[in-house]
């Protein structure tokens, strides 16, 4: 493991002092470090000889806040965590809390959950490609992704009120039906979404400049990448195909049909084409949701008061836009969970940061980060 | 009009150069060395020499003192350092050059003989004036000038260039060596 | 009074002149530009399509404190933005705005200064821009101000190189450094964009990477160094950088378009038989040239990544300044044979 570094006792006079390295504080205060994130960096000139981040800006004690809650409660605090997919968090704790209390999902309430889910999929990634393509200078593709998101989040405000913490979902079901001519218009828009998706490529995928910048970058062997965990479209590029969506599938993921893409390199190049892909994939399952919607009830029977069992305990992870997001919950016999634990993606693709920016360049970290595709909500909790 | 310019600009030249000299921080000392170059390329032109006094600008004020510049705030070379030399070297260093400077000073003084050069002519600062006494009378030197610029750009080259794996390989093995031979 | 400083003085009023407006008219096309490259309206609520939105930015620049790091090397620091509006202003004084013009029975060039070195002249004042962003670097005393005046050095000093041969090429087939005489070549001839595809390739280049624009904005990438050079610059020293980036652009693309693309003239055009109604179509010619460069500036910035440093060194290096060499030879040969 990285060792923490010792920041020069005076800032001003040694910038090189005693050594070819230089001490670069990189963030919080950073426009490219996605919000909190500080890096300590060692760098000779340019290369980064060493890099250590440090966390834990964002902290809210929301695990602790947890505890503090009955089970449905909780729901808002997991949209605080990865505040830019709501809906996925929603669902992966509703879904442990299903498990731990035994409830059945009505059919049509795991159908909506899935074009929820897969729309705030979309959403994450379209906000990824705008930062990741800013970061490495490309301005234009933000705007763009902007557009279409806004378009999605106007979608989730029609369905829940909310656009970015959402509030969604519920142990048992869904608070809400879709509101009338939800569908016709989840359905323009996804006819419409490839088209786009089409054009952010055209600035993109076969640009030299864009290519230059992330073929080879940040090379993330399969086995490395499974020794620190990484999941998501991270563990993905790398060659590795495992989606928990088609591997423990949950809320009905196995009545659907969709491909998972894999890269070759696992650079940052096929981190990004695999995400392109998904962004399609999911259109697709949104659209084959959109055909089937059951009837019936979007809600299970469930007690008046919701209590685990004693020393009940369960793990339930999602495939989230980020990758693998998981809730270990602790009954005690009340409302309220004894313990409960997140496993947030963005925390653990963030540990192979340092491995990935080993010998990179200042310009590469930013490309780095981008495609570690981090929301320090969820990282710092 | 021209002695005003003059005035400033030499003014300015002489200032500078102090400054170069005498400033601890090494940075303000470089860029007292841009203005006294930009300085002494006006007087170039001021004499009828434009051509020199652009050529100036372009190669020395914005090229090579910028080369300076960067290796000065690459090795970040601070106020103390100036002061780690001892002052008898630059006691030594300084009456060296005082002497060797006074020697060309009064070379120059007594082969100068008091003669009224002509008068500046267009056709004599212009370019191809320049040009044809270049290339025709003094082609030899000009060309020796060039194959030494060309030697030096292949010896920077040779001494910049990245060592190859086995080469970094060797260095690395002959320090480690050192560093377990220096430590008792 | 003496006329021929009358005539001068008064180009030089006209030069500056149009050369002071080029900023709050490029930060209005920079933005109204790019929200029409990226599908939103923009700056739109002041005066007709925003157009007093760079005025506003004026009042807004001169009005917010002026914040000076402590640390800073005061000195250099309060110069550095000064001293990049230098080359920024003064190398348009060897560009030809139009065709002679007489007056008082005398025939005048319309440039503010004819001398004998021409190009050289603004090829020289061009090189001291790099001064401004070292020092604003290094006296900011601020990490990322410093990586980011490293990189504008080496950056500057490298892509200068294949500029200055890819202009030298022109120069050889006029046979001299005014670019008075070279606009003439290009109206007995051809433009020079057609003569020398390659020049005019490398110069294109090499005048975006000389001007810190995207895709060679390094020295303030904003993304890597927060702002680069000028991080720690604020309120009317910051708005001197702007100036002097949007100036010395406009400084570029005429010279480019005087080298290049036939200058101030339109071919199958007599200016000479207009009087004066000819000196102001040639300002004019020249003028929307100009702007067509620029906006080219600004459709680039909008579309491309950006480039790393290595990359750039590379490319600058390896492929630029071999190509404009090639180019230097290939249109010396063409010259002796008499081709050109």
């Amino acid at each position: 493991m990285t060792q923490p570094l010792a920041l020069p006792e005076d800032d001003h006079d040694g910038l090189f002092a005693d050594s070819e390295e230089m001490e670069l504080s990189f963030g919080p205060q950073h426009p490219a470090t996605h919000g909190v994130l500080r890096l300590k960096l060692k760098i000779n000139g340019e290369r980064i000889v060493e890099s250590y981040p440090v966390i834990g800006y964002l902290h809210r004690g929301t695990e602790k806040l947890f505890e503090l809650h009955p089970f449905f409660q909780n729901i808002p605090h997991t949209d605080r965590m990865d505040y830019v997919a709501a809906a996925t968090n929603n669902q992966a704790y509703v879904g442990a809390v299903e498990k731990l209390l035994g409830l059945v999902v009505p059919p049509r309430a795991r159908c909506i959950r899935i074009i929820l889910a897969e729309l705030q999929r979309i959403s994450s990634h379209l906000l990824w490609l705008a930062t990741h393509a800013i970061d490495i200078g490309a301005m234009t593709p933000f705007f763009y992704t902007f557009r279409e998101r806004e378009i999605l989040l106007d979608l989730f405000e029609d369905y829940c009120g909310a656009r970015l913490t959402l509030n969604c979902m519920r142990p048992g079901g869904l608070p809400y039906d879709l509101p009338v001519g939800w569908t016709g218009r989840c359905a323009a828009l996804m006819a419409d979404l490839p088209g786009k998706l089409d054009e952010y490529e055209e600035l993109l995928t076969n640009n030299r400049i864009w290519k230059k910048r992330t073929v080879g970058i940040g090379v993330l062997p399969p086995e490395v990448a499974i020794d620190y965990g990484v999941t998501g479209p991270m563990l993905r590029g790398s060659g590795v195909r495992w989606d928990l969506r088609k591997a423990l599938p949950y809320d009905g993921y196995d009545e659907v049909e969709f491909e998972v893409p894999i890269g070759r390199n696992g650079d940052t190049y096929d981190r990004y084409i695999v995400r392109m892909i998904e962004m399609r994939q999911s259109v697709r399952i949104i659209n084959q949701c959109l055909e089937k919607l059951p009837e019936g009830p979007i809600m299970a029977k469930r007690p008046r008061v919701m209590k685990a069992g004693k020393d009940a305990e369960i793990y339930h992870g999602i495939e989230g836009p980020k990758g693998e997001i998981g809730f270990y919950i602790v009954g005690d016999g009340t409302p309220n969970p004894y313990r409960c634990h997140v496993r947030p993606p963005s925390f653990i693709n963030l540990q192979s940061l340092p491995e990935l920016c080993k010998g990179a360049l200042i310009a590469d970290l930013v490309a780095l980060i981008g495609t570690t595709d981090i929301v320090l909500g969820e990282v710092d909790r | 009009m021209e002695l005003l310019v003059f005035l400033i600009f030499a003014f300015l030249a002489v200032a500078a150069a102090l400054v170069v000299v005498a400033h601890k921080n090494p940075v303000y000392s470089t860029m007292a060395l841009v203005f006294t170059l930009f300085s002494v390329a006006v007087l170039f032109i001021l004499l009828g020499a434009p051509f020199i006094g652009v050529l100036q600008v372009l190669i020395y004020t914005g090229a090579i003192v910028v080369l300076f510049l960067f290796v000065i705030m690459l090795l970040n070379i601070g106020r103390e350092d100036s002061q780690i030399a001892g002052h008898k070297a630059q006691l030594f260093f300084a009456l060296l050059g005082a002497v060797s400077f006074g020697s060309l000073v009064i070379l120059a003084l007594s082969s100068l003989r008091p003669k009224v050069l002509a008068p500046l002519t267009p056709e004599l600062v212009s370019l191809k004036a320049l040009a044809s006494t270049l290339f025709n009378e003094f082609l030899l030197p000009f060309e020796i000038i060039g194959l030494l610029l060309t030697v030096a750009v292949i010896g920077a080259t040779v001494a910049a260039r990245r060592p190859t794996a086995e080469e970094s390989a060797a260095t690395a093995a002959e320090r480690s060596i050192e560093t377990k031979e220096a430590r008792p | 009074m003496n006329v021929d400083v009358v005539v001068t003085v008064a180009k030089i009023a006209v030069v500056l002149g149009l050369l002071l407006q080029v900023a709050p008219i490029m930060v209005w096309v920079e933005r109204r530009g790019s929200a029409m490259m990226q599908d939103r309206p923009g700056p739109n609520r002041l005066g007709p399509f925003g157009l007093f939105q760079a005025l506003a930015d004026a009042v807004k620049f001169l009005f917010k404190e002026d914040v000076t790091p402590a640390a800073a090397d005061k000195p250099l620091y309060l110069m550095a933005p000064a001293l990049a509006l230098l080359p920024a202003f003064t190398t348009s004084v060897v560009i030809p705005w139009g065709p002679n013009f007489t007056w008082d029975g005398k025939e005048y060039a319309f440039t503010v200064s004819n001398a004998d070195t021409g190009v050289l002249l603004f090829l020289a004042l061009a090189s001291l821009g790099v001064y401004s962003l070292v020092m604003a670097g290094y006296a900011s005393n601020n990490k990322f101000s410093l990586l980011g005046s490293i990189r504008a050095s080496a950056q500057l000093i490298s892509y200068e190189l294949a500029m200055t041969v890819a202009v030298l090429a022109v120069i050889i087939p006029v046979g001299s450094f005014h670019l008075t005489d070279v606009v003439a070549y290009q109206r007995t001839n051809t433009w020079n964009c057609l003569l020398q595809p390659f020049g005019f390739l490398v110069f294109c280049i090499a005048a975006f990477a000389e001007t810190n624009r995207l895709p060679f904005d390094l020295p303030e990438a904003e993304s890597e160094l927060v702002a680069g050079f000028h991080t720690e610059y604020s309120a009317m020293r910051f708005a001197a950088f702007f100036q002097a980036e949007y100036t010395s652009m406009a400084a570029l693309s005429a010279l480019g378009c005087t080298l290049f693309l036939g200058g101030w003239s339109l071919p199958w055009l007599n200016y000479e038989g207009m009087g004066w109604l000819g000196v102001a179509l040639g300002l004019g010619t020249l003028l929307a040239k100009v702007g067509v460069c620029m906006f080219v500036f600004v459709w680039v910035r909008w579309t491309f990544p950006r480039f790393r440093y290595d990359q750039l060194m590379r490319l600058g290096w390896k492929f630029l300044l071999p190509v404009a060499l090639l180019n230097l030879i290939a249109v010396s040969a063409m010259t002796l044979a008499g081709w050109l």
